[in-house]
């Protein structure tokens, strides 16, 4: 796969960004109900999103052992048992590991060869108030020592103030810093106020080079909604219609529950082609929702509702 | 499954619909009507069944003669105690019946999917919460009608017919309104889709309504003609087809029968080039693709400006290939089964009709149900307005395209249709969409949204798509009608004392009247000129006008714009200063009236400068409201005129009627094409001097003397006139109803009532203020 996907900066195209707050969100409000998955398809639709997960530890109190414990857990997601009750063989993993930058060699000594990806987050996350050109050694240590893909975060304030210049030249030196690892751009969505900011911060981070655009930190007032998922996912495919080149998507933050989870792949399904609903295009940040979907496979697999302590904690 | 990990397609999520199929078999499957609060039994039935599979539902009975004439007299009986009801009694029974529908609202949902073939998601989500919101509004409206309208009374039983499109809702926009405001009503709902009308008739007994309050009689067409026809229902509130609509106002004329109808539509949706295009995609999407496209209100006609159209019917495309078409009950379906055979052959030979026109057309490469009656997601390109898809409503999931270049062209574009029902803007510049707005001809105007619907607001049409409103207060006042006291004092009147007239022993120099059309006096089209005479004396002669001077009096009152475009304060200050004019030239319109009908003018004239402040009063207080429709936005209900009012006057009070009526149109911002009394027009052709100095726009006022019969009629057929008001005989009124059919322009006639001018009811002086505006709802979501 190519990695240099940037283009211009084009200011006006960034400026001419329409969206309106009401139509997205009555969009948002009944595209969920317009689609049901129910019984075999949500064990289907389940396991694609444990294989969507970029499963994260991003909190001040995380040490070597709760990463290695986490990399288990995505190594070995669904309690076998359940899996063999569902009839599935197929062996089940996330997407990836996601953990702060001192914490790459961690995982990637409990990762080893398998085929999971470690994300590393970096530029100062979670506020990018740091100068820039550590932002860049940050990113590059993180590689050093293992890390396949890069969440940066971007500085609010350029948005805020819409300095898109020096916006795409930051996010194009993070990507050069990068070299071949996935870039995935935080945008801040819950720091940038109106979704036209949403769609503009998320144009300038495609148009710098980014492979993905992801909405959150986690730690923003309001992280992932489907409102700001929906206009970061239309501003793809216009990118798609204008350059050919396929930006993935990351929903991370608040998804805690299976049926938000859902909703979510019912949005890429319903918003984009089926090419997006790979791993490569499409991931899912997220923390205690894996703890939810396994419950939710014993449910569909005993009949029975399940309990948080009958399932393997990270 | 390890194959189909990764595929990630919706399987089958069906509604259970065994609840409803027990419901319905307890009723042996077949129903009666609801009569005096009883089901009768089962007898003439014809089916309904389920449109997605073909499957017989249940038997119905097609109400006759006696059906309807039993329902109309237990209404009838019901209403005596019922108006009398005390409002917290009566809210309490319409709060008991939004509380039930809400408990039942899933069998409800699933009942309505099967006979009407829409898909349980719009069910579920849209038709059976805005049923239950409508109950909850008008339970409200029950417990504080009389301190709102204490002088207004119930009209009595109400004749009530609704389309298949939307069964339950339309029952409820019917029912809820007539019954909190203390009527009776027969209602019949359409012979496709009877099921939730009997389920509710169910709730009805179960919430307590009194017998004979709501009666249900189901039944075709000619069960519907029986209720139009009916001389004990004293108002038909109709939904349906305009053709329908046409029928019952010919049939009502001159019954002094009110009458409300909603009917078809062939709405423009109107997307600007700077629009959040993706969400106007979606918008598309909730407008013709809702309910297969059997919405009056669909958006059917595509306007796209130019520039962005081919960007814009690409994303079009691409979102109608994840449409899904199929079972109704299933949780995933966007598009249903169309109604009935009759509507799907209608679709498609409209759709071929087009094609043979040069449209070309697009639907998507989406799975198509082998059985049942479905219609795929079709757009249709280059079409363009003198094709029939773009003039005839389709009532299909069918939409046509149009591409337009300014603002104004899209208004153009968007009015050029006998309908006026709905439109729906998309800009993200505020400017523009509250410029365009008021601008097209509708009774509903969504701006960045589209098919939403509250009870708060009023809905109802322009033009041929209909008049009344259903929904808010202005829908509420359809329901209501004077009290008893003030209909009496219409003719009460003050009787003044004739006395003698006064023969002038000189010769005056002989005065020409003319007609005034266009702002000039004009000689009448025939050359001919009718003598007026008092008490066999020739007191003077105005011209015989004729249909031709009719076609250009009504050519110049639509084509001025003036007028139309004054503020309202402006127009205040026109009519104000007509006051001034009228006034110096008192003692001459005086004597004037003296000679023609031998009574005190003075006293008129000086009713006729105090109707005139009236007037010029409220032009500028008659205001329009602000909705609290449950969105995060703002409904506006704009008072807009008509257009153009004819105005036949009466012959009593020849001046203070003639002032009262052209007044009154005038200060609304209405042009007025005015045919004075034929046997009193003197004074009033003598008006047209005090129009030309006091600044009234040419076009403004247009007055044709003449035979009454003759230039009403002319006038009640004209197209171009959207009002008429007449006063004259009973038979008179009755032919003005009927003539109005050619467009359904809004009619006012006073069958026959000799109105007493000097000396109305304050509800009634201010009554015209109604009659010449209409509400334009014009809904505005906000938010950044």
């Amino acid at each position: 796969m190519s990695y240099a996907h940037e283009i211009d900066l084009d200011i006006n195209l960034i400026l001419s960004q329409k969206v309106n707050l009401s139509a997205v969100e009555r969009r948002c409000e009944t595209i969920i109900k317009r689609r049901s998955v129910k019984k075999k398809k949500q064990v289907e639709w389940l396991l694609k999103t444990i294989e969507f997960m970029d499963l994260t530890t991003l909190a001040g109190d995380d040490t070597p052992g709760r990463v290695s414990r986490l990399c288990h857990k995505a190594l070995n997601p669904v309690r076998k048992d359940i899996l063999e009750d569902l009839d599935i063989s197929k062996n089940i993993s996330t997407a990836a590991v996601c953990v702060y930058p001192n914490l790459v060699k961690e995982a990637k000594l409990s990762i080893g060869k398998n085929n999971i990806q470690i994300a590393s987050v970096a530029t100062g996350f979670p506020a990018g108030l740091i100068p820039e050109n550590i932002k860049n050694s940050e990113i590059k240590a993180a590689i050093r020592d293992g890390a396949t893909e890069i969440d940066v975060v971007i500085n609010r304030n350029k948005v805020l103030t819409g300095n898109w210049k020096s916006l795409y030249n930051d996010i194009k030196n993070y990507k050069k810093s990068c070299g071949q690892n996935h870039l995935k751009v935080i945008i801040g969505a819950g720091d940038l106020g109106t979704l036209r900011n949403v769609v503009k911060a998320s144009w300038v981070s495609m148009m710098a080079g980014a492979d993905f655009i992801k909405t959150s930190t986690g730690k923003e007032p309001t992280n992932a909604t489907l409102p700001v998922s929906l206009v970061m996912i239309r501003a793809i495919r216009d990118f798609y219609d204008l350059t050919k080149k396929k930006i993935g998507f990351k929903a991370a933050g608040g998804i805690s529950k299976s049926k938000q989870a859902i909703n979510y792949l019912i949005l890429m399904k319903e918003e984009l082609d089926d090419d997006w609903l790979t791993k490569n295009l499409f991931r899912i940040g997220a923390s205690s929702l894996l703890a939810d979907v396994e419950r939710q496979l014993e449910h569909l697999s005993t009949g029975s509702y399940s309990a948080e302590n009958r399932h393997p904690i990270v | 499954m390890n194959k189909e990990i990764g595929i990630m397609d919706y399987g089958p999520a069906l509604e259970s619909s065994e609840i409803a199929f027990m419901w319905l078999s307890r009723h042996k499957n077949q129903f009666g009507h609801f009569i005096n609060g009883k089901m009768t039994s089962p007898k003439e039935t014809f089916k309904t069944i389920n449109p997605s599979n073909l499957e017989v539902l249940a038997k119905i009975s097609k109400g006759n003669f006696t059906d309807v004439d039993n329902a109309v007299k237990s209404a009838k009986k019901a209403f005596k105690s019922w108006k009398k009801t005390k409002p917290f009694e009566r809210s309490k029974y319409l709060y008991a019946l939004a509380r039930l529908i809400q408990k039942n609202s899933r069998i409800l949902a699933v009942l309505e999917t099967l006979d009407n073939g829409k898909p349980i998601r719009e069910t579920r989500d849209l038709d059976i919460p805005l049923v239950v919101r409508h109950f909850y509004y008008h339970a409200g409206w029950a417990k504080i009608l009389e301190d709102k309208f204490p002088k207004k009374n119930p009209i009595g039983v109400i004749g009530q017919i609704i389309p298949w499109n939307f069964p339950l809702l339309m029952l409820s926009w019917k029912i809820a309104p007539a019954l909190a405001t203390g009527n009776t009503v027969v209602l019949k709902p359409a012979e496709t889709t009877p099921l939730t009308a009997m389920f509710f008739a169910e709730l009805c007994i179960e919430a307590k309504i009194p017998p004979g309050v709501v009666n249900i009689v189901n039944g075709d067409g000619e069960t519907g003609s029986l209720i139009v026809n009916n001389d004990k229902i004293s108002k038909i509130a109709f939904t349906g087809s305009t053709d329908v609509g046409r029928f019952i106002r010919k049939e009502t004329a001159g019954k002094n029968k009110k009458l409300t109808l909603e009917l078809g539509g062939k709405s423009a949706f109107i997307v600007f080039d700077d629009a959040d295009l993706d969400s106007a995609v979606e918008g598309v999407v909730d407008s013709i693709w809702f309910n297969q496209g059997e919405v009056c209100c669909a958006g059917s006609r595509l306007l796209v400006q130019e520039g962005i159209k081919d960007r814009f019917i690409t994303k079009l495309k691409r979102r109608m290939s994840k449409l899904r078409l199929g079972d109704p009950l299933d949780k995933s379906t966007d598009i249903g089964a169309i109604n009935s055979l009759q509507q799907l052959k209608r679709i498609k030979s409209l759709v071929i009709s087009g094609t043979k026109e040069g449209a070309n057309i697009y639907q998507p490469k989406i799975d198509v149900p082998k059985s049942g009656y479905y219609y795929p997601p079709t757009l249709l390109e280059n079409t363009n307005q003198s094709m029939k898809v773009c003039q005839t409503e389709i009532f299909g999931p069918v939409l046509s395209v149009i591409p337009f270049r300014t603002p104004n062209e899209a208004v153009s574009i968007a009015n050029n249709s006998k309908y006026g029902l709905s439109s729906s803007v998309w800009t993200e510049n505020i400017n523009l969409g509250l410029d365009i707005a008021p601008k097209i001809k509708v009774g509903v105007v969504w701006i960045n949204s589209t098919n939403m619907f509250d009870a708060s607001a009023g809905f109802g049409g322009y033009r041929e798509s209909g008049f009344g409103r259903e929904g808010g207060e202005e829908g509420l006042l359809d329901y209501l009608t004077y009290s008893d006291k003030i209909l009496n004092n219409i003719t009460d009147k003050t009787k003044i004392k004739k006395i003698k007239i006064n023969k002038n022993s000189t010769i005056n120099i002989d005065r020409t009247r003319k007609l005034y059309i266009g702002g000039a006096q004009k000689r009448s089209d025939s050359g001919y000129d009718k003598q007026i005479y008092s008490s066999n004396t020739l007191i003077g002669q105005v011209p015989l006008g004729n249909r031709k001077d009719i076609r250009d009096a009504v050519e110049a009152a639509a084509n001025e714009k003036k007028w139309k475009g004054m503020s309202a304060h402006g127009r205040a200050q026109v009519l104000y200063y007509a006051a001034e004019n009228l006034e110096l030239r008192k003692q001459e319109f005086a004597q004037t009236i003296l000679e023609m009908t031998g009574e005190n003018g003075n006293y008129e004239v000086e009713k006729a400068l105090e109707t005139i402040f009236y007037f010029a009063s409220w032009t500028d207080k008659f205001e329009g409201a602000i909705h609290n429709v449950p969105i995060r936005g703002v409904s506006l209900a704009m008072k807009e005129p008509l257009g153009v009012i004819a105005i036949i006057c009466p012959d009593n009070d020849p001046l203070l009627s003639f002032i009262h009526l052209v007044f009154s149109a005038l200060s609304m911002g209405n042009t007025v094409v005015v045919v004075p009394s034929e046997k009193n027009p003197l004074c009033a052709t003598d008006m047209y001097q005090i129009f030309e100095t006091s600044d009234f726009p040419s076009g403004s006022v247009n007055i044709v003397t003449g035979n009454k019969d003759e230039l009403s009629e002319t006038l009640a057929m004209h197209m171009q006139v959207d009002g008429i008001w007449y006063f004259g005989s009973q038979e008179g009124s009755k032919k003005i109803e009927e003539n109005s059919i050619s467009n359904l322009k809004q009619t006012w006639v006073n069958n026959g009532v000799n109105y007493s001018w000097s000396n109305l009811p304050k509800e009634i002086k201010i009554k015209p203020l109604y009659k010449s505006t209409q509400i334009k709802n014009i809904w505005i979501p906000y938010g950044e």
